[in-house]
């Protein structure tokens, strides 16, 4: 197993957002988290970066457990996560926010081979490299802030909610970069969506989410066929 | 030819405003909160450099440098002990204890080396340039002083946009938490903040004690105000707005001293500062703060 979650509470303060939440992301997979606004996905995906800390429970990535483990630490470990919102620098290059994604690399001619490879996967960002991240439009910031993550050499990606805001087409395209990534980089995907019918399409294993307890989960091409899904995500 | 003699002696005392207001920008881009205990690090610093001199008679560079070294290590204690602890408090405990840090400083000043005014040594002599026959007389320190603060901003900036640690910094100041998910350790670079901005308050505390040798425990209060009020002028959290603030503040108070009155020189200085704020609230080149939802 590359990421095991076990049993898990997060709380805010006095209120419970996740209880008691055990799953695991195996090598070389996409896993999907699924469900609705609110249901405590993202709040997941923090605790598993560390930018939030669970009361109970461990964490275990690539055989360290990281439930304590300092948030700058993780992604030392091959683990990095594509935040809600992208939140790139927006004041800095296209290059500069690159660069941050190596921040933790000092390997440079390595660093060089893999934003060739980055370049390869989004052309655009190499047309803007000397841009702004702010001036960028909101798909091109998601491409760049995947880049910027893929700059660590992940061997284990969080993406949440990269299709977030954008057309159509844009998600297509977000979509096939994501099973690219995956299939060619070799590199495992944790993937938190509320368009679940994209999700589970290219997912190989997926899980469901309702108010911080997970419900349901299997096989994504499981998940998507068991009705209760089908009524609650898939319309 | 008086007011070229006019306009260098603001560029000059400029000059020290925008080295102090560099440290009060820098901490606020990053850490987003104002140390008002900023202007006594530079009394701290005029004080190790005066003892290193009077005292122990070191060279003037070794006294400089000794201040250089103390101060660094005084504001990233500060920062450890005092803010560090406070991190994720709100801003208004932060502001209260900043003011705190600033009146222990004064007072462990005041009983360490008592409250009497001493005379600074004259460390970068008093001899004086003269040009057109004599009708300019420029003192090297002032010379030294503009070039000093343009030495310091160029390799400032060169250090924040070209090097490693210097784009960490900028990723801070914009989002701590993106930051940390790319392994930036914030808390490690908001003390290289804090050792940067002290280290340049030691530097301007020996140019500020050369030009006005009288050494006290409050001494740094109103150079720290001023350059505060520069940073805020210039944009706070920007440093060209530091250096133009600065610059700016400096060449204002020089005048308002010799055109205007002396006496009202400080009610000019504030007086523009709040004409600029009700103009521009975010200052001279501060970035619109946009509120996301």
């Amino acid at each position: 197993m590359l990421l095991e979650i076990k049993n898990i509470d997060v709380f805010y303060g006095v209120i419970q957002a996740i209880k008691n939440v055990s799953f695991e992301v195996s090598e070389g997979e996409i896993v999907a988290l699924i469900g609705s606004n609110g249901a405590g996905k993202t709040t997941i995906m923090h605790t598993i970066s560390g930018l939030i800390r669970s009361k109970k429970g461990n964490i275990v990535f690539d055989g360290n457990d990281i439930t304590k483990m300092p948030t700058h630490n993780i992604p030392r470990k091959g683990l990095i996560q594509v935040p809600e919102g992208r939140h790139v620098f927006t004041e800095m290059t296209v290059m500069e926010n690159l660069e941050m994604g190596a921040y933790l690399r000092n390997d440079k001619a390595e660093i060089e081979k893999d934003l060739e490879n980055i370049f390869k996967r989004f052309p655009r960002l190499q047309e803007r490299k000397t841009q702004l991240a702010g001036t960028l439009s909101g798909g091109e910031q998601q491409m760049l802030a995947m880049g910027r993550a893929m700059m660590s050499k992940p061997k284990l990606l969080l993406l949440d909610e990269p299709s977030m805001g954008l057309s159509p087409i844009l998600v297509n395209e977000i979509f096939d970069i994501i099973k690219t990534i995956n299939k060619e980089d070799g590199v495992t995907i944790l993937l938190v969506e509320q368009n679940a019918n994209k999700a589970l399409q290219i997912a190989d294993h997926a899980y469901v989410l309702e108010t911080g307890s997970i419900t349901t989960s299997g096989k994504a091409i499981d998940v998507a066929n068991d009705p209760k899904v089908k009524e609650a995500y898939l319309g | 030819m008086s007011f070229l003699s006019y306009l260098i002696t603001g560029l000059s005392l400029g000059s020290v405003y925008a080295i102090i207001a560099l440290g009060y920008t820098m901490v606020y881009g990053i850490a987003k909160m104002l140390n008002f205990a900023h202007g006594d690090v530079i009394m701290v610093g005029a004080y190790v450099s005066f003892l290193a001199i009077g005292k122990y008679d070191t060279p003037a560079l070794v006294a400089c440098l000794l201040s250089v070294f103390a101060c660094t290590i005084l504001g990233v204690l500060i920062e450890r002990l005092a803010y560090k602890p406070l991190r994720s408090a709100p801003s208004l405990a932060v502001l209260i204890t900043a003011i705190g840090v600033s009146y222990f400083l004064q007072n462990s000043a005041q009983l360490l080396w008592g409250t009497d005014t001493k005379v600074f040594p004259a460390m970068l002599g008093t001899n004086q340039l003269v040009l057109f026959n004599g009708e300019l007389m420029i003192s090297y320190v002032t010379i030294a002083t503009i070039v000093a603060c343009i030495i310091i901003m160029t390799v400032l900036t060169l250090f924040i946009n070209k090097t490693k640690i210097g784009k960490a910094m900028r990723a801070c100041s914009e989002d701590k938490g993106a930051a940390q998910l790319m392994g930036i350790n914030v808390d490690n670079t908001i003390s290289i903040t804090f050792a940067i901005g002290s280290g340049l308050a030691a530097i301007a505390s020996v140019l500020l004690c050369t030009a006005y040798p009288a050494l006290n425990p409050t001494l740094g209060s109103m150079p720290g105000i001023k350059a505060f009020t520069a940073a805020v002028f210039g944009g706070i959290g920007s440093i060209p707005g530091a250096f133009i603030g600065g610059l700016m503040l400096g060449i204002l108070e020089t005048f308002s001293i010799v055109y205007i009155s002396s006496q009202l020189s400080d009610a000019i200085v504030f007086g523009v500062l709040i004409i600029v704020l009700l103009l521009r609230p975010t200052g001279l080149l501060g970035k619109k703060i946009r509120v996301k939802v």
